[in-house]
């Protein structure tokens, strides 16, 4: 009988790290629905970008209020964490603070971990104030309705929740120890949950226990289902802020790629020795012919799928969008909520159906509508912003590409300015022969 | 405003054997557009003034197709970008400068993977770098002391990191360099990029180069300096929009340099 608090413990770790890995499972199918880009390269540099701005933090910075309070809440969440390694071990063998032996660093730790979950407690409310009484612009855009304004504040709720369980927990531990209950070893420093003492104060031994017991067990629960509450919301950047840096572009923000099945096109049509009539070689494969631009979430790359997935809806590339600003329909944080939102759909039909059913949707109009797309000015604010190097420009041009060179639905605006190119080699109607005419003006 | 400059091309060169030592690529707005022709003279009087040994390609030049691209249509843009990389490849250049971010960005960094790799500045580099030589001389003259802020083009600053280079001509002129609340990397586009130029608007509240113009504004200047022709022309509309253009000027800050001096 004394080993069920164990045999419960050890079933509970391998469910919640169980489902949360199924769900991993899922992402990863997920983002290689993409198409394949190359970003083996440059290892240096990417490990570089993942240091300074995953782990360091370099572009939280630049909006200093919200950075300074988001490393306070990292560096508590990375560091409390060492807490989590105790008590799985304290679970599974059921023992109690089986690290009490380190003595004076252990005091260190216990002391450093109570003072940042009070910080952490402390950051989490200011966040939330925020959101929900200062009432940051960017946390009310109309994409933020429902769904995403609830799953901001649960997380923050979580948080805090999980804060205050792992200090009362250390408080009646500390009372405990002081009345020589049994198992309690005398260790740790509790520079902030010694002030909830008198909270507990003339409670029985009996009943201390049974509040450090619930604490505990609360606390690791919320911890597991914290994870796996993950993959649900929009808090996966936890983990993947760090493969989405080192994945990022490296060239410069003005560069687009550039597309190869067009180049193989625009070859055979400059190529004078072509022959146009010409049956295909044995060689090559007469599939369909390839797509240009993207539709849906497989038309996208995987690095463009892995951005959807970060995406933690801050709203910083909205904010900073000059079409936003002056009232247009574009945000580009609702590009990335919508990828993914498309991307879990096509997901969890996969899920049902084994393989891909046609369910008559896409990401262009069903999700995001081409009024949307032709807003942007590819100015790259949005792109230098985000603090998790995402790029929803490159799917906007992506879409862009599609509406024109698979459906020649451009604005009529733009289709004479191209048309125009093509006719005379500049975007206005003037002869190419009247090219230097400036110099004798 | 009838005043002839002396521009050689490509084409006069190769006749007579010889290579320039740079090719200036002048864009469809600086061969086309009424305001951007002044900038285009401006800068050709620099070069000159500067003994820079230059050629156009003139009627052998075509867009660059970078409007095409960032409309989506990449087959116009490749089919521009090969004609162009076929003449500039003939004539073997090495080195391009352009007044326009829009062709620098992507004569730079678009054109190398379809065979055209040269060596691009843009003209507020170029200019920096003949001032670093020795072969310009820009200091003081009628602009000194004067209120003027820079507006950062997207595709110089953001797009390519060049923040710089138009900042430091400014300062030699002896300006009062004022920066605006949102500018270098947090700069706020003037509305023109990514083919908008080219289009009405989609609906909203307010036009983008208004709300730039007011960022401008706020620094009390007497002069809006642009490093680009369609940045220029959104601000001077910005400008007229609310009615400061008896007070207010854009420049391009090759045309402050050439003027400065009387040019």
């Amino acid at each position: 009988m004394q080993y069920i608090p164990n045999i419960l413990f050890i079933l509970v770790l391998i469910a919640g790290i169980g489902y949360f890995t199924k769900n991993v499972r899922k992402v990863i199918r997920n983002i290689r629905l993409g198409k394949d880009v190359d970003r083996s390269d440059n290892k240096g540099e990417r490990f570089k970008n993942m240091a300074m701005i995953a782990l360091g933090q370099s572009k939280m910075v630049r909006r200093p209020v919200a950075g300074i309070l988001h490393i306070v809440v990292y560096l508590g969440f990375i560091i409390i964490n060492i807490e989590v390694l105790e008590i799985i071990i304290d679970g599974i063998f059921g023992t109690h603070r089986i690290f009490a032996f380190l003595g004076g660093l252990y005091d260190f730790l216990i002391g450093a971990f109570e003072i940042l979950a009070f910080l952490v407690f402390v950051g989490v409310v200011l966040f939330w104030i925020r959101r929900n009484v200062i009432k940051l612009k960017r946390f009310w855009n109309p994409e933020m309705k429902g769904w995403p304004k609830n799953d901001g504040n649960f997380i923050l709720y979580f948080e805090m929740v999980l804060m205050t369980l792992f200090l009362v927990m250390n408080a009646s531990d500390l009372q405990l120890q002081a009345l020589g209950a049994d198992h309690y070893v005398k260790a740790g420093a509790y520079p902030v949950s010694q002030y909830l003492l008198p909270l507990l104060d003339g409670m029985s031994e009996t009943a201390l226990i049974l509040i450090e017991r619930t604490c505990w067990w609360l606390h690791i629960v919320g911890i597991l289902v914290f994870l796996n509450y993950l993959y649900f919301s929009k808090h996966l950047h936890i983990l993947l802020a760090f493969p989405n840096t080192y994945y990022g572009d490296l060239n410069p923000k003005g560069e687009l790629d550039n597309l190869e099945a067009v180049t193989k096109e625009v070859q055979l049509m400059m190529d004078p020795s072509a022959d146009p009539f010409a049956a295909p070689a044995d060689d090559q494969q007469e599939g369909e012919p390839e797509k240009f631009g993207a539709s849906d979430v497989a038309d996208l790359n995987w690095v463009q799928l892995l951005n959807a997935y970060t995406c933690t809806e801050c709203g910083r590339c909205t904010s900073e969008c000059p079409a936003n600003q002056t009232g247009k329909k574009l945000s580009p944080r609702k590009i990335m909520m919508d990828t993914r939102d498309r991307l879990k759909e096509v997901g969890d039909n996969i899920d049902k159906n084994g393989s891909f059913v046609d369910d008559g949707k896409q990401l262009l109009n069903d999700y995001i509508t081409p009024e949307e797309l032709w807003a942007c000015t590819s100015c790259n604010a949005c792109v230098e912003t985000c603090p998790v190097s995402i790029s929803p420009l490159s799917i906007i041009i992506d879409m862009r590409r599609y509406l024109v060179m698979e459906q020649s639905a451009a604005p009529s605006d733009l289709n004479n300015m191209m048309t125009n190119i093509e006719n005379n080699g500049a975007p206005w109607p003037f002869n190419q022969m009247d090219r230097l005419n400036w110099s004798n003006e | 405003m009838s005043e002839t400059v002396k521009v050689p091309t490509m084409a006069e060169y190769m006749a007579e054997g010889k290579r320039p030592e740079v090719l200036f690529w002048v864009g469809c707005a600086g061969s086309f557009d009424d305001r951007a022709k002044k900038i285009t003279k401006a800068f050709v009087k620099l070069l000159h003034n500067a003994n820079v040994d230059f050629a156009v390609l003139g009627t052998e030049e075509s867009c660059t197709g970078d409007p095409a691209k960032r409309a989506g249509n990449e087959f116009l843009f490749q089919m521009q970008a090969v004609t162009n990389i076929e003449v500039m490849n003939a004539y073997e250049i090495e080195k391009v400068v352009t007044a326009c971010p829009h062709c620098f960005n992507t004569l730079k960094n678009e054109y190398p993977v379809l065979g055209g790799d040269y060596e691009v500045m843009h003209h507020t580099q170029f200019l920096k770098s003949l001032l670093d030589e020795g072969r310009l001389k820009v200091e003081g003259g009628k602009f000194k002391g004067k209120r003027i802020t820079f507006h950062d083009p997207c595709y110089l600053g953001r797009a390519n990191n060049v923040y710089e280079a138009p900042r430091d001509l400014l300062r030699k002129l002896e300006v009062e360099l004022l920066e605006m609340k949102r500018c270098k990397r947090n700069g706020l586009c003037c509305g023109a990029g990514g083919a908008q130029m080219f289009k009405e608007p989609e609906p909203g509240n307010k036009d983008i180069n208004v709300e730039r113009t007011e960022d401008a504004l706020e620094t009390k200047p007497d002069i809006i300096a642009a490093g680009c022709p369609f940045c220029n022309t959104m601000m001077t509309d910005g400008v007229k929009s609310k009615e400061k253009e008896e007070s207010v000027q854009v420049m391009d800050v090759a045309e402050l340099i050439a003027n400065a001096q009387d040019l």
